[in-house]
């Protein structure tokens, strides 16, 4: 949520049981203003909390000119003082999802060590043998030539195998373990309301300055919610793409999010805002005023993706 | 002489030129039956009127509303009468509670016996980072005394709030002053006491009516333990699950409470004193009646939000059978986490206790005050551990065999050609026997 109006945001969504105290609004008042100088930032956004057992950590989102490329996490413990949070990319969120688990202890420096059970041992390496054998399958490859083709391949899965019993088990610190969980949470969870942004011919993403919120009856139904990210469904039917402006449609539609049902939506503070809650991620809320630009998401929560979701709707 | 008719020339062909577009800019679309000229004239009256910032940029939008409102214009002669939004029924509700009752004379020791100061609660839990809003709590502040009002009650308390997929319940515990109830068999401890000590009402919005909440039974705590469900809000909502739930929503969020309230109640080492004297010797049977203990002198905020020693549970524990009598760590996470709820200001600050067994169970503690809450999914940290149970195994068929497989009955086609096939073997054997007598026979049947 925008850090301008963090005291009105924060009486919106809070229905959900967290929110801050006089002082870290204070706080962040403060600091985010600065953060935003500093960092060159053209807006700065209030993102979340992530509950530590020991501390919490408190994290903000800089954004530059371009709303959706250009997003910078940083965190801090006392709304004051920020570290940037190391970028996500592909080989750390792998590593993290191998050897973090739990939830977060407060200490970015505490180590996470992947689990090497024996019982474990022989599950974990039947998927890693799948993933590391293709991955170093396509490498042998090109080093030998290609003329022992398939009957090879299962030696070398059981050489990866051996080889990743062999190698140490990793480890992560618990700061990419908080990018990343930022990233997925960011990724997966981060709601906009439809028309709220635009994405302009040569793609820039910037604010809509028209939106005047969605109706009452449309701010009741999840397809005029989307998630504010890099879409991933290729929009295939023709009556989809009737009713679409590419202008304002260019994310994907909270409707369409598999499992069915991982979004509830409710109306709040005497049914006067919009609230959407991930069931995936417990602690991401949403809120939009109908008939107003007022939209925002936040973060309050243990960092742990609900995985037993399935279970439990 | 002669560049002034040429001139003259020239401006009327402009002249006429202009005139032609004019009327191709007048002349109405056959849809919408508007023209642009008009539409333009509009777009930058709407410009002049409210001057944007880099109008340019938002022309679009600007011509696009324009014409949005001049349909809204005519849509306004078909609009019916509205029908009334969820937010004006709400309204409506709620209205009630702030309407003003005659106050009948009440003592003064009464009055602060039935419901806590929600609005202390709210600006303390806020400082623990906690709240449902400030203008939500004096809503739920209100709701809570209308509920005291229009019960006999002793002792009325927030307890929290759970979170469904459809709705969320706001839920207040009550202290029967006695056991009033209908009583259940055995296995269900008797309304007064153990889990059954307090009583349970429940509202979607403050301002809807109070629903009571039913006892709970030993065996819908033993199965909610089973179980990972969220609650969707309706509280006559069957629980699909496996084990089954014995019960409805309602019987889930009961036994539910009890469980939060029986894990997170917890209260400052010596708050609180059993109601009878050297309660403490019967370890094998603990009293679950206790008092406030008036010689209590509070406990230093900085003590308490050290270690976890200052706190203790005062709610009894549920035993393995979903019974009460007397916090252990769960996929090594430690129970509580503790908390000043401010470095810079430590002399006013409130020290915080947060379960991490039970996510989103709060308590806080300052001089004499304390107070627990819950809001959140009502559900127990699992971690990654959470295994649903599995169905048995099913059980197997007889095995089947000629004793236990029952014969098909034959129909008529069948029964037609079996008695057929008798006829003709019991002719055959006839003719057999007559072949034997005289070859002439054989011959005859034969032919037919």
């Amino acid at each position: 949520m925008d850090s301008r109006w963090l005291l009105c945001s924060l009486g919106h969504v809070c229905g959900s049981g967290y929110t801050l105290s006089g002082e870290q609004r204070a706080a962040l008042h403060t600091s985010l203003i600065l953060l935003g100088k500093n960092y060159k930032f053209t807006q700065v956004l209030f993102w979340g909390k992530v509950l530590g057992l020991k501390e919490d950590y408190f994290i903000a989102q800089g954004r530059g000119d371009d709303e959706m490329k250009g997003k910078t996490f940083l965190y801090s413990f006392n709304c004051m003082e920020w570290h940037l949070l190391p970028p996500a990319d592909d080989l750390t969120v792998s590593e993290v999802s191998r050897a973090a688990s739990g939830r977060f202890t407060g200490n970015p420096s505490h180590e996470y060590m992947e689990p090497r059970g024996e019982a474990e041992g022989e599950a974990k390496g039947e998927a890693k043998g799948e993933a590391k054998g293709e991955a170093e399958g396509e490498a042998k490859g090109e080093a030998e030539g290609e003329g022992e083709g398939e009957a090879s391949e299962e030696e070398e899965e059981a050489a990866a195998e051996a080889a990743e019993a062999a190698a140490p088990p990793i480890k992560v610190t618990e700061e990419r373990r908080l990018a990343v969980a930022v990233h997925l949470i960011d990724e997966e969870a981060s709601v906009v309301p439809r028309g709220a942004f635009t994405r302009a011919p040569h793609g820039r993403v910037e604010a809509n300055r028209s939106f005047q919120g969605l109706s009452h009856a449309d701010a009741g139904k999840l397809d005029n919610f989307l998630h504010f990210a890099k879409p991933k469904k290729v929009k295939q039917f023709f009556q989809e793409l009737a009713d679409l402006d590419p202008s304002i449609d260019f994310l994907d539609s909270l409707s369409d999010d598999f499992p069915k049902g991982q979004w509830s939506l409710q109306w709040e503070n005497g049914s006067s805002v919009c609230v959407i809650r991930s069931l995936l991620w417990l602690g991401m809320t949403f809120y939009h005023v109908p008939m107003t630009p007022q939209h925002g998401h936040v973060y309050m929560g243990d960092g742990c993706k609900n995985l037993n979701m399935a279970f439990m709707l | 002489m002669e560049t002034q008719p040429a001139n003259q020339d020239r401006n009327n062909q402009r002249q006429q030129a202009a005139a032609s577009f004019k009327a191709f800019m007048v002349s109405n679309s056959t849809k919408s039956n508007q023209n642009l000229y008009d539409h333009l004239a509009r777009l930058l009256t709407k410009v002049m009127d409210e001057r944007p910032q880099n109008a340019v940029d938002v022309i679009e939008d600007l011509s696009f509303r324009v014409k949005r409102e001049l349909l809204a214009d005519f849509q306004g002669t078909l609009r019916g009468v509205p029908l009334a939004t969820a937010a004006q029924l709400l309204a409506e509700q709620q209205r009630l509670l702030f309407s003003q009752v005659d106050e009948v004379e009440h003592d003064d020791e009464q009055l602060e016996s039935q419901y806590p100061d929600v609005n202390e609660i709210s600006y303390y839990l806020e400082q623990a980072g906690v709240g449902l809003g400030r203008e939500e709590m004096q809503r739920i502040f209100l709701a809570l005394k209308k509920l005291v009002d229009s019960h006999p009650l002793q002792r009325c308390r927030l307890w929290g709030k759970i979170l469904g997929t459809e709705s969320n319940y706001i839920v207040a515990e009550i202290e029967n002053r006695e056991g009033t109830e209908e009583e259940e068999q055995t296995p269900t401890e008797p309304s007064g006491t153990g889990v059954n000590k307090c009583v349970y009402y429940v509202c979607k919005e403050p301002g809807l009516p109070w629903l009571k909440l039913p006892a709970v039974t030993p065996a819908q705590i033993n199965a909610a333990r089973c179980i990972r469900k969220f609650f969707t809000g309706r509280l006559d909502a069957p629980i699909s699950s496996y084990p089954p739930f014995p019960g409805l929503e309602a019987n889930y969020l009961r036994a539910q409470i009890a469980r939060i309230s029986a894990g997170t109640q917890v209260s400052p080492l010596g708050f609180y004193q059993f109601a009878e004297e050297e309660g403490e010797d019967e370890p094998e049977e603990p009293s679950d009646s206790y008092n406030q203990n008036p010689d209590f002198e509070g406990v230093p905020v900085s003590k308490m939000a050290e270690s976890l020693s200052t706190w203790v549970h005062h709610v009894q524990h549920i035993l393995q059978q979903g019974r009460c009598s007397w916090d252990k760590e769960i996929l090594s996470t430690p129970p509580w986490s503790t908390k000043m709820s401010s470095t810079l200001t430590p002399q006013y600050a409130v020290a915080v206790l947060r379960s991490n067994l039970w996510p989103g169970a709060h308590a806080y503690a300052c001089g004499k005050k304390f107070e627990n809450v819950y809001v959140g999914w009502g559900l127990k940290f699992a971690g990654e551990g959470y295994v649903q149970s599995t169905p048995l195994v099913v059980q197997k068929d007889y095995p089947s065999g000629p004793d236990v497989t029952e014969a098909l009955d034959a129909s008529l086609e069948e029964e037609q050609a079996l008695e057929a096939a008798i006829e003709l073997k019991q002719e055959e054997l006839e003719s057999l026997e007559g072949e034997e007598d005289d070859e002439d026979d054989y011959d005859s049947l034969d032919e037919s």
